[in-house]
């Protein structure tokens, strides 16, 4: 008979609006704009997984631990890499116990296919506890076609199979969150199992809020100066647009600098380099960054 | 349809919306439209927004569809007009003048007198082919030599191996309790080699015209033949015709790319394309230890200091950077311009792109270092 994973009846009941996720998710720093409120609610409701894909550093990553600290759960996190394959994803033997086990048995007959010689990997981890924890398989565009097929089986019906040991189903639908950089584009059955949302770099007022919540003490001209900067300095074409992260960074060095004694446009040019992260990019901006600065401090 | 009767009635628009986004290409499972329904339901819905946030989660459009996803949304709920033809081009066109902002400053600049034939003057035009090549036999050739004669690098992931590899603990330990302690021969293993990207850049500028219909066959069996392989037009503008180049007839597949390129036979803005492939992140990303091969001129109109950045910036991503130019069939041919002297020092290769058969031998060799490669311009700079 084939098991499968029922609704987790705790998540549904703590996602009663999109409205409500919102404001679950700023109470522990997370702003969310409203589109990703709603996918949130819904992958919690529907028990599937979230897709969240947009450039590097607008928070993908940070969305789904702050999934895990609504949820009070541990976050079990999967970096993908080019190559990542079954026994670094969902299980592996461990063969040297394996081994110990079958020369200490001697005439005895020995398991060697207990629980006790299997090391769980994440995604088999998030299957034996799915009340305890939100899986993120960060960055799936990193791993090769092969890899996302076998997480077909995992993110449609919430089961793995292990060979020696038949189909493992979870008890409950786990919470699942994968992000990409879309440095490729990923296979249309993945993309189909999981509720979708593309993050987008967030507006200037949204990241001003932002960099207030995240930065030590930065004043609140100083947050609404730098996400103004910012965001011209993202629409010119450069190899590495600043990340949210990297925004924060700069507002928390140039109120630093200014503390020390550095006016407010001098302060910001000289925190440059926490913001543009490529020695092109900073000679490119370099001689209009004066005017970027004045333009977002008036 | 048989369910659609159990259905209640005002659930048929949002089916029927399912329809029309699969008559528009979209790949929708009826497994997404159960969600979308679902997702609806739980969201109220108490506005639009909410519609158009359940049918964007569900359905999961492209971040490069988007905009063509929100207008069949509106026509469709909204009843708007405006086709999702029109609405293409419409965004088509906003990519144009972002493309222009780029091209702005070089624009700013340009002083100096290029090439009759090459103009910066953007202009527009389509162009049909009905896939004829007296080639066919020799590039299916080609397109078969390809997957095993492109340069390889080693994959993260391991292969098992006979001879020649390092010991594979895991799986000899297997063989050991399966044959009860008896050791029978050591496992080995080794990195598996996977084809490296190739890069393809094609100017289509009205200075090339004589060429563009043998680089798009060999583009077409290079989309066919190779694992990793992404193709873009250079004009006034940057196109991406790779999904374009897919289908197997040749005939069919340039009638789609005509369709996706504006800027056929136009002027030439080789830099400001450049530059957005570079700044685009998933191209960019592409390009990283990606063999790249431009076909080009490099006839820049203007100034070419920002096409030189943008060489500059392929080469330090690139695996190999080469530049096949239809002007080195001529055995006088010095690489003279400023723009190619500039470039010369950060390319890898420098060759004859006139033909169908010279291009093919230098894509087949590109994996066995310097056999074609034979780069005139490097090689007798040295000799001076």
């Amino acid at each position: 008979m084939r098991q499968e994973a029922a609704p987790d009846e705790g998540v549904a009941a703590r996602a009663t609006s999109p409205e409500s996720i919102a404001a679950e998710l700023a109470s522990v720093s997370y702003l969310a704009d409203q589109s990703l409120a709603t996918v949130i609610f819904l992958a919690l409701r529907l028990g599937k997984p979230v897709l969240l894909e947009g450039a590097p550093g607008v928070g993908k990553t940070e969305a789904a631990k702050a999934i895990a600290r609504i949820l009070g759960r541990d976050l079990v996190r999967l970096q993908c890499y080019e190559g990542i394959d079954a026994a670094q994803a969902l299980y592996e033997w461990n063969y040297q116990r394996q081994l110990l086990a079958i020369r200490q048995a001697g005439e005895r007959d020995v398991d060697i296919y207990d629980d006790r010689f299997l090391i769980a990997r994440p995604l088999l981890k998030v299957l034996n506890a799915p009340q305890d924890s939100v899986l993120v398989v960060d960055e799936i565009d990193r791993a090769d076609h092969e890899f996302e097929a076998l997480l077909l089986e995992f993110l449609s019906d919430f089961q793995i199979s292990i060979p020696e040991r038949g189909t493992l189903c979870a008890a409950s639908r786990p919470v699942v969150v994968l992000t990409s950089n879309r440095t490729r584009d990923l296979a249309e059955a993945l993309r189909r199992r999981c509720v979708y949302h593309y993050i987008d770099y967030p507006d200037a007022a949204r990241e001003a809020a932002i960099i207030m919540l995240q930065a030590g003490d930065v004043a609140e001209a100083t947050a609404r100066a730098v996400a103004r900067a910012v965001r011209d300095i993202r629409a010119r074409p450069l190899a590495k647009p600043p990340g949210i992260a990297e925004a924060i960074e700069w507002a928390n060095a140039a109120t630093v600098l200014e503390k020390g004694g550095s006016p407010w446009p001098e302060a910001f040019r000289r925190a440059i380099g926490m913001l543009v992260k490529d020695e092109e990019d900073l000679a490119a901006l370099r001689p209009e960054l004066g005017d970027i600065v004045e333009a977002a401090l008036s | 349809m048989m369910a659609a009767p159990c259905l209640p009635r005002a659930a048929a628009p949002l089916v029927a919306f399912a329809q029309l986004l699969r008559q528009s290409e979209f790949p929708i499972s009826s497994e997404q439209v159960i969600d979308f329904l679902k997702a609806v339901a739980l969201l109220g819905p108490r506005s639009m927004d909410h519609l158009f946030d359940a049918a964007r989660a569900t359905f999961g459009p492209s971040p490069d569809r988007g905009e063509e996803f929100a207008l069949l949304f509106r026509r469709h709920f909204y009843g708007e007009v405006d086709g999702p033809d029109d609405g293409v081009k419409g965004a088509k066109a906003q990519r144009a003048e972002a493309d222009d902002a780029v091209g702005q400053r070089a624009r700013d600049v340009r002083r100096e007198k290029g090439g009759t034939l090459s103009s910066a003057a953007e202009v527009l035009s389509a162009r049909q082919w009905d896939g004829d090549c007296d080639d066919r036999g020799a590039l299916s050739r080609f397109r078969r030599l390809l997957g095993r004669s492109l340069p390889a690098r080693a994959s993260f992931r391991m292969v098992s191996a006979r001879a020649q590899g390092q010991l594979d603990l895991r799986r000899s330990l297997r063989t050991l309790v399966r044959t009860d302690g008896d050791v029978p021969c050591p496992r080995l293993r080794r990195r598996k080699p996977v084809q490296r990207n190739l890069l393809v850049l094609i100017d289509i500028s009205g200075s090339m015209k004589l060429h563009t219909a043998d680089y798009l066959n060999v583009a077409h069996a290079i989309v066919r033949g190779a694992d990793r392989a992404e193709v873009f037009t250079l004009g006034t503008r940057l196109t991406r015709i790779t999904a374009a180049l897919r289908p197997a007839n040749p005939a069919r597949a340039f009638e789609r790319v005509s369709d996706c390129v504006e800027d056929w036979d136009g002027g030439t803005r080789i830099g400001s394309s450049l530059g957005a492939l570079v700044a685009f992140p998933r191209f960019a990303a592409f390009a990283r230890g990606a063999a790249i091969l431009i076909l080009s001129d490099a006839l820049e109109r203007g100034s070419h200091e920002e096409m030189e950045r943008a060489i500059r910036q392929l080469s330090r991503r690139a695996f190999r950077l080469s530049l096949a130019t239809p002007l080195a069939a001529d055995p006088q041919f010095q690489p003279e311009t400023a723009a190619l002297r500039g470039i010369l020092p950060v390319l890898d290769d420098l060759i004859d792109g006139s033909s169908i058969s010279s291009l093919t031998r230098f894509i087949l060799a590109l994996g066995t270092p310097g056999a074609v490669a034979r780069d005139k311009g490097k090689r007798e700079q040295c000799d001076r």
